[in-house]
Parts: structure tokens; C-alpha cells; sequence
């Protein structure tokens, strides 16, 4: 009966289908949305034409300013890069332990449960930009030998850890919480261990899951690198705001703008791609 | 001592008293069957022998070992009992065939070639052998529950639970994962089942038992209870049974 249902549910989402006389109406408000949307931006375009526009080009699409900036933009981007790289890295890793304490289980195990759920609380609470000025300017305050040598670069990657660490363990748990209890009974009364139900069928069967979710918090992690200018890191935005402000021109900053674009479209495409196809296979298994 | 003994169980669910004081035995190469209302318990009594449920009140023993929650205890357990489920519950990231040598290979410790050879003869013996390589979602609800039958007896269990393994099926599929149950029964396996299937519960069963509302009403031959019941409440279930057409 399941699986007749799941292969009534498949034929639904095929082309030949009644149920898309449904999606008519929606796509006729769409498409209404779609012409008022343009007719609003060809009005703008003529305001812009008589009045400002050259005004606006010049400020922020200047050709000469963006040339001479991108050198220096293009070392700072480098950084950002190189930060949001490896506090990726870092942060598959770091997720996977704070979840795995997050659902330790047993009494005994409580501690190191309420520590997790308190990490996660606190740095998905706090503002990004305030997380980033703790870590830097305070860690190296305590007279901790190790931070008193660190880079500046590496208390970037810290905060940037530190904050994605919590977004991505929720993920993780997500992940997990979705593969039904049922599949852990399954595998129990084989007689698997709780560990060896995780790793043989919770995980890879969430593994699986939270893929598109991990990209949209990569997405995030990436473009939050630029925050990292407010401990004076010279990365991307760093530099092309000291030229913005020395030229008294934005391009420079529109140029660092279209390079974090230019990066993040094909993660955004590709989780896009995932999630979609995630669909489909969810709905071909329930 | 029988091979399974249940005596005084309890189990509740917050203020739902479930199960209230069952007792039943099952000796080895016994077919028993349990059947009773949706509701009645049975899938808890049965979720109780393996130890996915801990009980409240009373001992389950299988084999002469008392059925406790620890891991120890509960792993060499469930390498002597097997059970199958409704819904099947085999894993679907797992080709057919890894589903079956998954137990043998990693808590039985078999050698890769010999997990895969074992799973191998069992599927062939529920004349799957071709579906090897396929994932489960490829397969109809007869075959995957034919599947989880064979991942249940590749650890070679000496008691198999059965939880109403058919009536998640079309019916045209009920009649295949039946015949494995049969043949089982026919070896020699002791089994206890939950059934709807009551026309194939009198066929199999050397001993019925009516289970209402968390306790065992009335136990006996299935020529006894299906054709002269002594309690007027089985007598009315099976009434029930009857007009819905499944006897
Ligand atoms: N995990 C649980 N938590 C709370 N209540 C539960 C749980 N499992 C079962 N129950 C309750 O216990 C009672 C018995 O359930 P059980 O699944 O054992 O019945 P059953 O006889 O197997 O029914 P069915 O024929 O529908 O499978 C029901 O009232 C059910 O709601
Ligand atoms: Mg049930």
C-alpha cells in the first residue's frame, strides 16, 4: 500500500497531469507580478536617464576606479577566500562534535548535552558582528600566551568557526532527527550498537539530507568574511573601502561586491539544484 | 521451562496502561499467534520480548536469560530473536543485499565473503536472488518484506516476532511473504505472530491467543477458538472479523 501510494504520489509530479490545471491561476499572478515588475523598472530606468544616471554610473560603476582598485580588491578577496576555506573545513569538522555531544546519550551523558545546547544558544544568538569583536579583541586581552601570538587571520577563522559551528551542528541534528526512528529500531534489533546504528544507517542517511542546508550556511559563511574587517584584517572589503574613501568613489566596493557574486551564484545554483532533486526523492520515499 | 516466558508483564505509555499482566509461554517449534483489536497491544507485547520496549512490571525470559535493558544483555538477545516489522523498515541506502549481511557481517563479526555468502543462499531461498543489487525502493512491498524476512533469519535467530508483516501489503502480495512464513514454520522455527490474517493463523498456529485491551483474554487451540471461543469478547471479535470478511 505504501509504495502504491509513493508511486501514486511520482506519476503526480510527471507532466501529464491534471493537477497542473491547478497551477494556472498562480502562474497567471506571476506573470502579472513579472509585467508590473518590469514596467516599474523601464519607469525607473527613463527617471534615472533624465536626471541622475550619469551621476550614479560615475559614483559607482566608475571603469577607471574599478581598473585601479582591483589589484588591491583582488588581494583582499584572496583573504577572505583563504578565510572562509578554511573555516569551512573547520566547521564540518567542529558541527559533527558539538551534535554528537548535543545527543550523547544517557544519564550520565547530561553535562556534556547541556554544554552543547548552551554553545549553540549563545552563538546563534549573538549578532555575528559582536561574536567577531569578542574573539578578536578579547581572546588576545587575556593574557593567554597562545592568542597573544596568533594572527589576526586566525581569530577570524575562530569567530567565523565558532558562529557557523552552532548553525551547522542544528543542521547536522536536522539531519539526523529526520531519519525515522523506525530505521534505528530496525537496526538495534539486529543487535547494532547505538554507535554502530549511527554509522552504518543514521548518518548516511542524513549525511544525505542536510547537503543543500550545509551549502546555504557555506553562502553565509562566505559573504560574513567581510565582517571580518572590524579587527582590521586587511581582507576584500577592508581595502576597498580605504580606496572608496580615499577616491571618494565606490566602485572599488562594487568591484569587491561583484567578485563575492561571482562566487557565490554557482553555490547558490547547485544547492538549488540539490534541494530540488532532494524533493523528489523525499517524495518517492514516503 | 518453556523457551519464551511472559509472566505478569505491564508496560504503560504515560497513564495508558498498555499491556496489564500478560502472561503467555511459547515453547520451541511453537507457532503461536496473537490477535486482538487494533490497539489491543500487540505490537508493544511484542517490541517488550526484543527489549526495543522496556517493561514496567513483570519478566520476559527467552532461553532461560531474563530479558533486562542493558546492552550487554539486550545484544546477545536479539542475536537469538529476530523480528519482522509492518512497514518492513529495511534500510534504503543499503543495496538488497547489504540489508541482509548487514547483522552477520558487523554484530555476528563474519568475514565479508561469508556475511555475503550467507545473505546470498537466503535470498535465493526467497527466490530474491536476482534483486541483490537493487536498492529496496525498486522493490514491491511483497519482495521488501520478503527481504526483511531473510535480514531477520541471516542471524540465524531461534525465536522470530512478527508484527502483522502482511498488512501493509496489496493483497495480491499477502500469499508470497505467507508461503516464507509456512515454510518457516514447517522447519521448525518458533515463532510468535501478530495477526489480522485469521484464516492463516488457524492454518499455521498450535495455539491462539486473544489479546484485549493489555491482557490475554483467551488462549487455546485454533480449532478451539475459532469455532467455539469461551469468552463472549472473543467471541464478539470475531464476529466483527467475519463481517469485515477476513476469515
Ligand atoms: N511509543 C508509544 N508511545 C505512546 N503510546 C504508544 C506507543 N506505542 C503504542 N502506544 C499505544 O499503545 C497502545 C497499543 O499499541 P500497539 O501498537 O501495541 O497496538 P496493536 O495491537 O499493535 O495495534 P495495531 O493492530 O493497530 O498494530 C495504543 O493505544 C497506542 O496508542
Ligand atoms: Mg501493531
Amino acid at each position: 500500500m505504501l509504495v502504491r501510494r509513493a508511486e501514486r504520489r511520482l506519476a503526480l509530479s510527471d507532466d501529464a497531469n491534471p493537477d497542473r490545471r491547478l497551477l494556472r491561476p498562480a502562474r497567471v499572478l506571476a506573470t502579472i507580478g513579472l509585467a508590473l515588475g518590469l514596467l516599474l523598472a523601464v519607469l525607473l530606468a527613463l527617471y534615472l536617464a533624465r536626471n541622475g544616471l550619469r551621476d550614479i554610473r560615475d559614483t559607482f560603476f566608475a571603469w577607471e576606479h574599478l581598473r585601479d582598485s582591483f589589484p588591491s580588491v583582488r588581494k583582499g578577496f584572496w583573504l577572505n577566500i583563504k578565510l572562509f576555506v578554511v573555516a569551512e573545513a573547520l566547521v564540518l569538522v567542529w558541527g559533527l562534535v558539538v551534535v554528537l555531544a548535543r545527543l550523547a546519550p544517557g544519564k550520565a551523558a547530561a553535562p556534556v548535552r547541556w554544554l552543547a545546547i548552551a554553545y549553540i544558544d549563545v552563538f546563534r544568538g549573538l549578532p555575528a558582528i559582536v561574536t567577531i569583536y569578542l574573539v578578536g579583541f578579547g581572546l588576545p586581552l587575556t593574557g593567554i600566551s597562545f592568542f597573544e601570538d596568533l594572527e589576526l587571520f586566525w581569530f577570524g577563522v575562530l569567530a567565523l568557526t565558532l558562529i557557523y559551528g552552532a548553525y551547522v551542528a542544528e543542521v547536522y541534528r536536522a539531519g539526523i532527527e529526520s531519519v525515522h526512528w523506525s530505521q534505528a529500531a530496525a537496526a538495534r534489533s539486529l543487535g547494532l550498537s547505538y554507535s554502530q546504528t549511527m554509522r552504518f544507517v543514521v548518518v548516511p542517511q542524513a549525511v544525505r539530507r542536510v547537503i543543500p542546508p550545509l551549502l546555504n550556511d557555506f553562502i553565509g559563511l562566505q559573504k560574513d568574511t567581510a565582517l571580518i574587517n572590524v579587527l582590521g584584517l586587511l581582507e576584500g572589503f577592508n581595502r576597498a573601502r580605504i580606496y572608496a574613501g580615499n577616491n571618494f568613489n565606490l566602485s572599488s566596493v562594487v568591484g569587491l561586491g561583484i567578485c563575492f557574486v561571482v562566487i557565490t551564484v554557482p553555490m547558490t545554483r547547485l544547492t538549488d539544484y540539490l534541494v530540488k532533486r532532494d524533493q523528489r526523492r523525499l517524495q518517492a520515499v514516503a | 521451562m518453556a523457551f519464551l516466558e511472559i509472566s505478569a508483564v505491564e508496560k504503560r505509555f504515560g497513564k495508558n496502561l498498555v499491556l496489564q499482566g500478560v502472561d503467555l509461554n511459547v515453547d520451541e517449534h511453537e507457532v503461536v499467534c496473537v490477535i486482538g483489536a487494533s490497539g489491543s497491544g500487540k505490537s508493544t507485547l511484542l517490541r517488550c520480548i526484543n527489549g526495543l520496549e522496556a517493561v514496567d512490571a513483570g519478566t520476559i525470559t527467552v532461553d532461560n536469560r531474563p530479558v533486562l535493558q542493558d546492552d550487554f544483555a539486550l545484544n546477545r538477545l536479539r542475536r537469538e530473536v529476530g523480528i519482522v516489522f509492518q512497514n518492513f523498515n529495511l534500510f534504503p541506502h543499503m543495496t538488497v543485499l547489504r540489508n541482509v549481511a548487514l547483522g552477520p557481517r558487523e554484530v555476528l563479526g563474519l568475514p565479508r565473503a561469508e556475511a555475503r555468502e550467507r545473505a546470498t543462499r537466503l535470498l535465493d531461498r526467497i527466490g530474491l536472488a536476482d534483486k541483490a543489487g537493487e536498492y529496496p525502493d525498486r522493490l514491491s512491498g511483497g519482495q521488501q518484506q520478503r527481504v526483511a524476512i531473510a535480514r531477520a533469519l541471516a542471524m540465524q535467530p531461534k525465536l522470530m516476532l512478527l508484527d502483522e508483516i502482511t498488512s501493509a501489503l496489496d493483497p495480491e502480495l499477502v500469499a508470497e511473504v505467507l508461503e516464507i512464513v509456512r515454510e518457516l514454520a514447517t522447519e521448525g522455527m518458533t515463532m510468535l505472530l501478530a495477526t489480522h490474517e485469521m484464516s492463516f493463523a488457524r492454518d499455521i498456529a498450535t495455539e491462539v491467543c486473544f489479546l484485549d485491551e493489555g491482557s490475554i483474554l483467551e488462549q487455546g487451540p485454533p480449532e478451539q477458538i475459532f469455532t467455539e471461543p469461551a469468552n463472549p469478547r472473543t467471541a464478539a471479535f470475531l464476529k466483527r472479523i467475519i463481517a469485515a470478511g477476513r476469515l
